[in-house]
C-alpha cells in the first residue's frame, strides 16, 4: 500500500539498537522467504495460502513469486472466506498437511475465531491426542497513515487465553526465520503475529536453516534499573527509548519473541536483579500481553517487586484513522522514555 | 397441524427400488439400520438414570441416511459430521464399547472423555471427527477432502449436516471452495425440518430449497427421501459417481424427522412446537419399520429372524453399558495432557 511505505521505509532505516553482529545482513522478507524456501522445498506436506500470495505484492514480497517456483497447488490464492478457509486448513493439517495461512492483517483473523478458537486449538486435547493440528497462521500488524480502528489492530491479548495455541512475536529478521522454522514444524497452531514497521529492518541472518525454540525470550539490552518486557514494534521502541536513556538509567529490556506460551524464568531472573517491570504491547493494556505478564510478575515476583508495575499498550479505545489523532494514541519511543522514567523515578523518591 | 409432510414414496416405493437387490445385500443393509434404532433406543431409556453425563442428540428416525450412504462408501473413505453423531458413527463401523464409554465419561472412551457424545471419533473405521458446533464440521471436512487431493488419493470425504448448518456463512465459504477446487467432498444434509424448536419456515424462505442452493454454488445435488434407505444409498452412489468421476462435489438434501427432542431421550412434542399428528405421520414413514415390512412381504426375513436379531443387538448394547459402567473415570493426571502437542 502506497500510503503506508512511507511510514515501513522510514521505520526500515532506524536500527534496533543492537551491538553490531558479524555476518550476512538481509532484509525481515528476505529472511521468510529463506525460512519458507526451506521448509517448501524440504517437506512437501506445507503449503502457502491466503489472498494475494500469488499476486505481484506477493504479502509484503514474502511469498512473491513462490507459486512459479512451487506450483499453484502448493501456492495459492484464497477466496475471501476467512472462518471457511481457517476451518479448510485444519481439516488439511489434522490429515498430515501442514497449511502455512497467510493474511494482510491480524484483524481478519477475528472472522476466523470460530474456526481457531472452537476448533482449531482443542482438537488436539479432544480427540485425546489422537489428533495433530499443524497449521501456520501468519498475520502483518497495520499501523498508522489512516489505517484506523479496523485495520490496525494487534490482536494477541484476544487469543492469549485459549489453550491449545502458540503465539509467536519476532521483531528481528533473525527471529523470523528461525521462529518461522520452528513455527511449521511444530505439531500444534502457531499464531505468528508480525508487525508491518519492522518488515523492512535488516538483520544478520545465518545462510543455513536454523530454528528457535518457542517460548524462550531474549536479553536485547542488560541492564539493573528496570526490566522492560515485550515483543514486536513495542519491545523494538523500548529498546530505542532504553538506549536513548543510557547513562541515566540502566533499562534492560526482554524480547519475548512468544508471548504463548510465556518465558517466565527470563522475567523472573531479570525482576530478580532490577525490582521494576514494565510490559510493552502493540496490543490494548487491557486484558492482554500486558496484562498477563504484570500479574504473572505479581504472583509469582511479588517479593522481588520495589515498584508498581506498568503497562505501556495501547488506550481502552478504538484506533482513529486520523494522522494527528494516530500520533497521540500509539506509543512512541518519547512515551516510552517517560514511562520509564516514571517507574525508575517513582520508587526513587518513595525511598526518600 | 401438520407443517411438514412426508413426501416420499412410502413403502410402494421401496418395494419397486428393492428389486434391484439380492437378499444378501439388504439383509445386511436392515441389520446396520435395526441396529442403530436399538442402540439409539437403548440410549434414550437409560438415559433418565443420569450415568451418561453429556447432551445426546438422538439419530432415532433419521437413521436411513447415515446408514444408506455409508453403504455406498468404502472403509477407506472417511466421514465428518455435527453434533448428530451416534447414527454417522456406528454406520461407518464405529466401536460401540468406545462410544458407550465416551457417553458415561470413562477414560477408556472414544476420546477418553474430552469429547463426549457431540465429538465422536473413530479413526480406525473412518470417522474422523466431528463438531458440536452448527456447521465447524464442514470447513474441517472440507479440508480433508483437500489434503486427500493434494496427495492425489483416491477416497471420498462425507460431511453429515443439518437444515440449520446451511444457515451459517461457513458453510458457503466450504461448498465455494469445494466446487472451485473440484474437491473429493460429499455434503449430506439431514433436513428434519427443526432447529430444536425452530422450525424451518421460521429460518429459510420459501421457494429456496436446500439443494438448489447448493446447485447454485457450483455442486452436483439432488433431494431424496431420507428415509428410504435405498433412496438414500443410490443417491450416494451417485454422488460418488460424480466426485470420483472429478467432475467437483456433491450435495445430497435427505428430508427426515427426529422423533426424540433435539436432544436428549425424550419426545419433547407435548412443548408445543410441533404437532403430535406431524409426529405420528413421519411414524408412519419409519425407516426402518418399512424396510422391515418389504423384507418380510418378500420373505427374505420373518418376524421371528427380526425378533432375534433384535435379541442379538439388545445383548450386545447391554454389554457395552456394562463395560461402560466397569470401566474407569479419568484422573487428575490426564486433566491437563493432550493441550498441545510436545512431540
Amino acid at each position: 500500500m502506497l500510503w503506508d511505505e512511507k511510514l515501513v521505509n522510514r521505520n526500515a532505516g532506524l536500527r534496533a539498537g543492537e551491538a553490531p553482529e558479524k555476518g550476512r545482513t538481509i532484509s525481515y522478507t528476505a529472511a521468510l522467504r529463506e525460512a519458507l524456501e526451506y521448509k517448501m522445498e524440504q517437506d512437501p506436506s506445507v503449503f502457502l495460502l491466503g489472498q494475494g500470495v500469488d499476486d505481484p505484492g506477493g504479502m509484503f514480497g514474502v511469498t512473491r513469486g513462490f507459486h512459479e517456483k512451487f506450483g499453484r497447488t502448493r501456492v495459492f490464492d484464497t477466496p475471501v472466506s476467512e472462518e471457511g478457509m481457517t476451518g479448510i486448513c485444519t481439516g488439511a493439517a489434522m490429515e498430515g498437511m501442514k497449511p502455512v495461512y497467510f493474511h494482510n492483517r491480524p484483524d481478519f483473523w477475528l472472522l476466523a475465531f470460530n474456526q481457531l478458537v472452537n476448533h482449531t486449538s482443542k482438537i488436539h486435547y479432544l480427540d485425546n491426542g489422537l489428533t495433530d493440528v499443524p497449521l501456520v497462521m501468519w498475520a502483518a500488524i497495520g499501523r498508522g497513515w489512516g489505517s484506523g480502528a479496523q485495520h490496525s489492530q494487534a490482536i494477541q491479548g484476544l487469543l492469549l487465553s485459549v489453550p491449545g495455541l502458540k503465539i509467536v512475536m519476532p521483531s528481528t529478521p533473525y527471529d523470523a526465520k528461525g521462529l518461522m522454522i520452528t513455527a511449521i514444524e511444530d505439531r500444534n497452531p502457531v499464531l505468528i503475529i508480525e508487525h508491518r514497521w519492522l518488515m523492512k529492518r535488516e538483520g544478520v541472518v545465518p545462510q543455513e536453516p536454523y530454528r528457535i525454540p518457542l517460548g524462550r525470550g531474549v536479553y536485547r539490552r542488560r541492564g539493573d534499573a528496570l526490566t522492560v518486557v515485550g515483543t514486536s514494534h513495542a519491545i523494538d521502541l523500548a529498546l530505542t527509548a532504553a538506549n536513548q536513556l543510557a547513562g541515566e538509567m540502566e533499562v534492560e529490556v526482554i524480547d519475548l519473541r512468544t508471548v504463548k506460551p510465556l518465558d517466565e524464568a527470563i522475567l523472573l531472573e531479570s525482576l530478580r536483579k532490577t525490582g521494576r517491570l514494565m510490559v510493552v504491547d502493540t496490543g490494548w493494556a487491557m486484558g492482554g500481553v500486558c496484562a498477563e505478564v504484570g500479574c504473572l510478575a505479581a504472583e509469582k515476583g511479588f517479593d522481588l517487586l520495589k515498584a508498581p508495575i506498568r503497562r505501556v499498550g495501547l488506550p481502552d479505545a478504538p484506533a482513529p484513522a486520523g494522522f494527528s489523532l494516530e500520533q497521540l494514541y500509539f506509543p512512541s519511543v518519547a512515551t516510552m522514555k517517560q514511562a520509564m522514567r516514571d517507574v525508575v523515578l517513582q520508587s526513587e523518591v518513595a525511598k526518600v | 397441524m401438520v407443517k411438514f409432510r412426508y413426501k416420499g414414496g412410502g413403502i410402494p416405493q421401496l418395494r419397486k427400488d428393492i428389486e434391484k437387490y439380492d437378499s444378501a445385500f439388504m439383509k445386511t443393509l436392515f441389520q446396520s439400520l435395526l441396529r442403530v434404532r436399538v442402540i439409539e433406543d437403548e440410549v434414550a431409556a437409560h438415559y433418565s438414570e443420569d450415568q451418561m453425563k453429556t447432551p445426546v442428540h438422538l439419530a432415532i428416525g433419521q437413521e436411513a441416511v447415515p446408514v444408506g450412504c455409508c453403504a455406498a462408501l468404502k472403509a477407506s473413505d472417511h466421514v465428518y459430521c455435527g453434533h448428530r453423531t451416534h447414527g454417522v458413527y456406528l454406520a461407518k463401523g464405529g466401536d460401540l464399547n468406545a462410544m458407550m464409554s465416551e457417553f458415561h465419561c470413562r477414560a477408556n472412551g472414544c476420546c477418553g472423555s474430552r469429547g463426549g457424545s457431540m465429538h465422536l471419533l473413530d479413526k480406525s473405521v473412518g470417522m474422523m471427527g466431528s463438531s458440536a458446533i452448527v456447521a465447524g464440521i464442514i470447513p474441517i471436512a472440507t479440508g480433508a477432502a483437500l489434503a486427500a487431493q493434494m496427495r492425489g488419493e483416491s477416497k471420498i470425504t462425507a460431511v453429515f449436516i443439518g437444515d440449520a448448518a446451511v444457515e451459517e456463512g461457513a458453510a458457503w465459504e466450504s461448498m465455494n471452495f469445494a466446487a472451485l477446487k473440484k474437491l473429493p467432498i460429499l455434503y449430506v444434509c439431514e433436513n428434519n425440518f427443526y432447529s430444536v424448536c425452530s422450525p424451518l419456515e421460521v429460518r429459510q424462505p420459501e421457494g429456496a430449497p436446500i439443494y438448489r442452493k447448493a446447485e447454485a454454488f457450483g455442486l452436483y445435488a439432488e433431494a431424496i427421501d431420507g428415509n428410504n434407505v435405498l433412496q438414500v444409498y443410490e443417491a450416494s452412489k451417485r454422488a460418488v459417481e460424480w466426485i470420483q468421476s472429478g467432475r467437483g462435489p456433491a450435495f445430497i438434501e435427505a428430508y427426515t424427522y427426529r422423533w426424540k427432542g433435539h436432544h436428549g431421550g425424550e419426545d419433547d412434542t407435548k412443548l408445543g412446537y410441533r404437532s403430535f399428528a406431524e409426529l405420528a405421520e413421519w411414524q408412519q414413514y419409519d425407516p426402518v419399520a418399512m424396510l422391515q415390512a418389504v423384507l418380510i412381504e418378500k420373505q427374505w426375513l420373518t418376524k421371528q429372524e427380526v425378533d432375534s436379531m433384535r435379541e442379538v443387538l439388545l445383548r450386545e448394547v447391554a454389554a457395552s453399558f456394562d463395560h461402560a459402567l466397569k470401566s474407569p473415570e479419568p484422573t487428575i493426571d490426564e486433566l491437563l495432557t493432550h493441550v498441545t502437542c510436545e512431540r
